[in-house]
């Protein structure tokens, strides 16, 4: 009898992947089993562990990850970047888990399926970062799209939230078609799905820099619909047009998670399929990416002028930073991959905390989000609004915060690239956006306070719990703390290259 | 450059000597509110185990040191600029000086300033000098440097306005602030030359590399830009005006800026960087030449001065001159010996000077004070221990570094020097006499509703720890045991020295100049009928007194000279440039922005139809582009 051989499989490539999806079966099993005053406690708790299980998988392999390499038949890339995005993607869960236990007991919201989202969703967000194959991108894609459309409308009782999560998911639709149009037509064009290629077929990276005989027009037309998929993304004009309300609708940890964890992952996707796979077309592809940059950082910083919601000024900025990471991918250089990965990493753990605090100033169904509800915060709770202020200068890119390192990495590296004059546009930019954002400080500390309504109807009052207060504090260190000490993670962020074929 | 986990003991006991008074401001900045009554032992303690860190690290440093590397801070654009520290001879004698008398000051101050309001700010601040001082010698480039450089202007800024609800407090510490930033923004020019020119921002490179990597021409200019911004931090000429009106902080916070930090770190920096001067040789002469002049002419103010705390900051100016002019003579290691005497001597006539305002409420009026000595037996002790250091007395420990100096002048032929050094040796002694006879001796002048008193054991006991080291602390480097000056040789390289028979002639000459001072201040202060001589010499000198005591209309030539034209310059910006062009353009940016985001904001209607719409027509545009481009190749 010939004995049966079974095929050398390394796991090593997704064991975080795996590690969060059986967390996320054995919170649901959780749910299923025990009440709910017990599943507040352990759900959360086992979420944290599932994340921190994965962090360590991701750890152990930075290691052997020094060589990059493919696994699963080549579908997913094993190399230090995808390490170094799924560290951040796991942070981002644990952060985004704890803001929303408070925000689901504020609400009577029953734990239950939440934390389990959130796994299933960064669980995707992980495997988005480690793909090496268009189809698996897809895949990861819609993993982590779908979860985050039940996300988004998780407040079932609105209606503003079952709009945006409606919006938001009829038009995510739209743009996964296109996105797997692109992958047809890049198919089409190179005979491969695969960014490197599998044992005897070329990968569209092989195919791009050996062969002569390029189908120009189809593969660019379908790079140009992958662009359109991702850059909806990644919330960039003209494919933005959902953010506002999404951010909007969404309860507030929800937001802050779309802001942090979906751009990163997003952003992984394009500087793999940009930066590397695509780099010999980076001629073609970069005059879409910069019109995409400037388009994004005009308008997010331009209409963030004129809101008056406080979430939805956060959600032009998070289109104004889109702009500003593109910045990053444009240069396609090293210091652009590592400076990209940087300011992701810093800026979504800034806009976490910020939307941790929008959702403690909110309240019962958030009602307190307008730029006049924070009226004299600062004689409220001084700590929260300082803990603000700090989120809001780093969005500004305001020097000692981690906002400031973020840009000026980023800049630095499209100048080394010989686009001094896009960085000219983003500096302008930033100016713009820094009124907004100084504005809401300004409305902090300068405004006195709305006093309660005696019948009630005035501010409520700020309720932030154990959990809130940590994430929040934890979040204003870190802006501080990679403000200050940036070497280190930046160097982190140096050695996170991408797995180049 | 050695990572944290391989770095000798000593060099890792570095971070640890900064850290703890910056934890002790942290904590005070963040709960000093709740920590209350204990910040001051708190702030104290910590600085105090800084301390014996120090002197641990003292007795293993050796040679060049070592130096560490702690983080990577700035890798940007070549310049890999880490948190690394330069733990060397050089940087643990200061180190020992910042904590170590910094240490007594802090103890001092638990009694000076019990009771004040803002005890726990103030030893935040205090704790956040140190720190930033420590931060300033320690640091391995220049970059790092610089921020403690900041972070100790910073703080003085804070400490002289430290009661800033009074006005003189309040524009005294702008005052300080102002001019220091004159002497930043030419340091921080000198550090853009050698950046740029050398390609580095490390001071070991720097040293190094100097007479390879840039003309002499470049150097001098590097260096002169450096020692503009010595001058502002060490009260040096033209810069020195703040430090008079520094006296407006509590007096611990001026023992702290003239003994220990602040005004050594000019004396310091030239040391660190000395290569570059060497190489621009001509900025040496600069050095020289305005260091022994802000001696002798801070020597000349401070005989004519009656407020006894701006008497000390004179002799402060005048003896950082001393420092100053040994640095010009490339007698490094000597200019670095006398700082430390200074440290012990000047720190205890600070608080000495802090312990009689603290007996008679706060007045300064030297002419208001006298036979003191009877109540207050270990303050004029001691203060009569430091004002004989100071004076150059044979053995305290003055004579011997002061003595170093005049003789590192000698032995280079700077006779000129030599003589303008030891006319200024006179004048301390005149000045410090005065002071200490009017204040301690004589009839009492008190106003009669006063009743001095020794100050409390917590205060006293720091005094008499400083008037011992006044007195033996010349052993460190004495003739035939130079044990401070080899330990600095491998840093600073060996200093001129005359021979063995000069030396001593030199040191008498100056032992008698001193003496005769001391015995004119008795002519005109103690003696009998010393009030009417007085009164004669002043008649015949009228003009000259009266010059003298306007300080030579120092404050009104740069009032009129920069202050007011500055005024003026900057009314007519603010109503010209800044009101209508400036605000202008803003304005009508921000109405022009405010106006198209409301113009875009409609596109924003709400149905998803629309937004499709937008989406596709990005996509359109993306086509579009995309043809044409496919079309033209």
């Amino acid at each position: 009898m010939t004995p049966f051989n079974v095929p050398p499989i390394h796991l090593s490539g997704i064991a975080p992947e795996i590690t969060l999806m059986i967390a996320a079966f054995a919170v649901l099993f959780i749910g299923v089993f025990t009440n709910d005053r017990f599943n507040h406690v352990v759900q959360p708790l086992v979420a944290t562990i599932g994340f921190g299980i994965a962090i360590y998988w991701a750890v152990v392999s930075w290691g052997i990850a020094r060589t990059a390499e493919l696994q699963l038949s080549n579908m997913v890339a094993l190399d230090r970047f995808a390490i170094f995005a799924k560290v951040v993607l796991a942070a981002f869960g644990v952060l985004t888990v704890w803001t929303a236990r408070d925000h689901l007991s504020t609400h009577h919201l029953r734990d239950f399926e939440f934390y389990a989202l959130v796994l299933f969703c960064v669980s995707g967000m992980m495997l988005m970062a480690a793909s090496a194959d268009l189809i698996v991108m897809f895949i990861a894609l819609e993993t982590f799209s779908i979860a985050l459309y039940v996300m988004v409308g998780y407040r079932r009782d609105e209606l503003a939230g079952q709009e945006s999560a409606m919006k938001y998911f009829l038009l995510g639709a739209f743009s996964s078609a296109f996105f797997l149009l692109g992958i047809a037509l890049v198919y089409g064009a190179t005979g491969s799905t695969n960014l490197y290629g599998t044992p005897g077929h070329p990968g569209i990276l092989s195919f791009l820099t050996g062969s002569s005989a390029l189908d120009v027009g189809l593969l660019l037309l379908g790079m140009a619909f992958l662009i359109v998929g991702l850059g909806f993304k990644i919330a960039a004009v003209p494919f933005h047009m959902w953010t506002p309300d999404a951010y909007q609708g969404a309860p507030s940890p929800v937001t802050g998670f779309m802001a942090s964890a979906t751009k990163l992952a997003a952003f992984a996707a394009i500087l793999r399929l940009f930066d590397v796979a695509m780099y010999s077309l980076r001629w073609d592809w970069r005059p879409y990416l910069i019109g995409l940059a400037i388009a994004s950082m005009v308008i997010g910083s331009v209409v963030a002028l004129v809101q008056e919601d406080v979430k939805r000024i956060l959600a032009y900025s998070s289109i104004a930073h889109a702009g500003f990471v593109l910045t990053g991918v444009i240069a396609a250089n090293d210091a652009g991959v590592s400076s990209s990965l940087f300011y992701l990493a810093t800026y979504g753990l800034t806009i976490l905390g910020a939307f941790a605090v929008v959702a403690a100033i909110g309240g019962r169904g958030e009602r307190r989000v307008r730029l006049a509800d924070y009226r004299g915060l600062y004689h409220e709770s001084p700590l929260l609004a300082g803990a603000m202020t700090l989120f809001l200068l780093s969005l500004a890119g305001v020097p000692i915060t981690a906002g400031f390192v973020g840009k000026l990495v980023v800049f630095i590296a499209a100048i080394q690239a010989g686009y001094w004059w896009l960085v000219v546009v983003a500096l302008a930019m930033s100016a713009v956006a820094a009124f907004f954002y100084i504005r809401i400080i300004v409305v902090m500390y300068m405004s006195e306070r709305l006093e309660p309504l005696p019948e009630g109807g005035g501010p409520a009052p700020v309720v932030l719990g154990a959990a809130g207060r940590a994430v929040v504090g934890v979040t204003a260190l870190a802006t501080i703390f990679f403000g200050l000490i940036w070497g280190p993670l930046i160097g982190l962020a140096g050695h996170a290259t991408l797995f180049a074929g | 450059m050695e990572s944290f986990s391989h770095a000798p003991l000593y060099a890792q006991l570095a971070p640890i000597v900064i850290g703890l008074p910056l934890l002790g401001a942290t904590i005070l900045l963040v709960a000093g509110r709740r920590v209350g009554r204990a910040s001051g032992a708190l702030a104290s303690t910590l600085l105090s185990i800084a301390f014996v860190l120090g002197v641990v690290s003292f007795f293993g440093v050796t040679g060049h040191g070592s130096q560490i590397h702690l983080w990577s801070w700035v890798p940007l654009l070549g310049f890999h600029t880490g948190v690394d520290l330069n733990v060397d001879p050089l940087a643990i004698v200061m180190v020992l000086v910042v904590t170590g008398v910094g240490a007594l000051i802090h103890w001092y101050s638990l009694g000076y300033m019990a009771g004040d309001p803002g005890y726990p700010r103030f030893f935040a601040y205090m704790n956040l000098f140190a720190a930033s001082m420590l931060l300033l010698v320690l640091a391995d480039n220049v970059l790092l440097l610089y921020v403690g450089w900041e972070g100790v202007g910073l703080c003085s800024y804070l400490l002289i306005g430290f009661w800033f609800e009074r006005p003189s407090a309040a524009h005294a510490a702008k005052k300080a602030f102002f001019v220091n930033r004159i002497g930043d923004f030419a340091f921080l020019a000198g550090i853009f030359v050698l950046a740029a020119s050398l390609g580095t921002l490390s001071i070991p490179r720097i040293d190094a590399s100097v007479s390879g990597g840039m003309t002499s021409g470049l150097a001098t200019v590097a260096a002169l830009l450096l020692f503009a911004g010595a001058t502002a931090k060490s009260a040096q000429i033209p810069l020195y005006v703040w430090l008079l009106d520094a006296m407006e902080g509590p007096t611990p916070v001026s023992a702290l800026i003239h003994a220990a930090t602040m005004v050594t770190a000019g004396v310091y920096l030239i040391a660190r960087v000395h290569p570059v001067f060497e190489f621009g040789a001509a900025s040496l002469d600069v050095v020289m030449w305005i260091g022994i002049l802000t001696a002798l002419l801070a020597a000349i103010l401070g005989a004519f001065e009656y407020d006894i705390k701006r008497v000390l900051a004179y002799s402060t100016v005048s003896q950082i001159g001393y420092m100053i002019a040994a640095d010009g003579l490339s007698s490094y290691s000597t200019g670095i010996f006398h700082l430390a005497m200074h440290a012990f001597f000047k720190a205890l006539l600070f608080l000495g000077a802090g312990a009689v305002m603290h007996a008679l409420a706060d007045e300064l009026d030297m002419r208001r004070m006298g036979g003191l000595r009877r109540v207050m037996p270990v303050t004029a002790g001691t203060f009569l221990i430091a004002a004989l250091a100071i004076s150059g007395i044979f053995p305290l420990s003055g004579f011997w570094s002061k003595d170093a100096i005049l003789a590192a002048a000698w032995a280079q032929g700077q006779y000129a020097i030599w003589a303008i050094g030891l006319a200024a040796a006179f004048l301390t002694a005149f000045y410090m006499f005065r002071l200490y006879f009017r204040v301690f001796e004589g009839p009492s002048h008190v106003q009669e509703d006063l009743h001095p008193h020794e100050a409390p054991r917590i205060m006293t006991v720091p005094l008499v720890i400083l008037g011992f080291l006044s007195v033996v602390g010349g052993a460190l480097n004495v003739p035939g045991n130079d044990a401070l000056e080899r330990f600095l040789d491998p840093v600073l390289g060996a200093p001129a020295a005359p021979g063995a028979v000069t030396d001593a002639i030199l040191s008498a000459v100056a032992v008698a100049v001193a003496v005769i001072g001391i015995g004119t201040a008795w002519g005109l202060y103690m003696a009998p009928a010393a009030d009417a001589r007085r009164a004669a010499l002043e008649h015949r000198f009228a003009v000259l007194v009266h010059v003298a005591r306007r300080k030579f209309y120092v404050d009104e030539l740069y009032g009129y000279a920069f202050v007011l034209p500055g005024k003026r310059l900057a009314m007519w910006f603010d109503s010209l440039v800044d009101a209508r062009i400036f605000d202008g353009a803003v304005n009508g940016i921000a109405a022009m922005l405010s106006g198209s985001g409301e113009q875009i904001r409609r596109l924003q209607t709400g149905f998803v139809r629309s937004y499709a719409a937008v989406f596709l027509f990005g996509v359109m545009v993306i086509f579009t582009v995309l043809i044409l481009r496919v079309a033209v190749t």
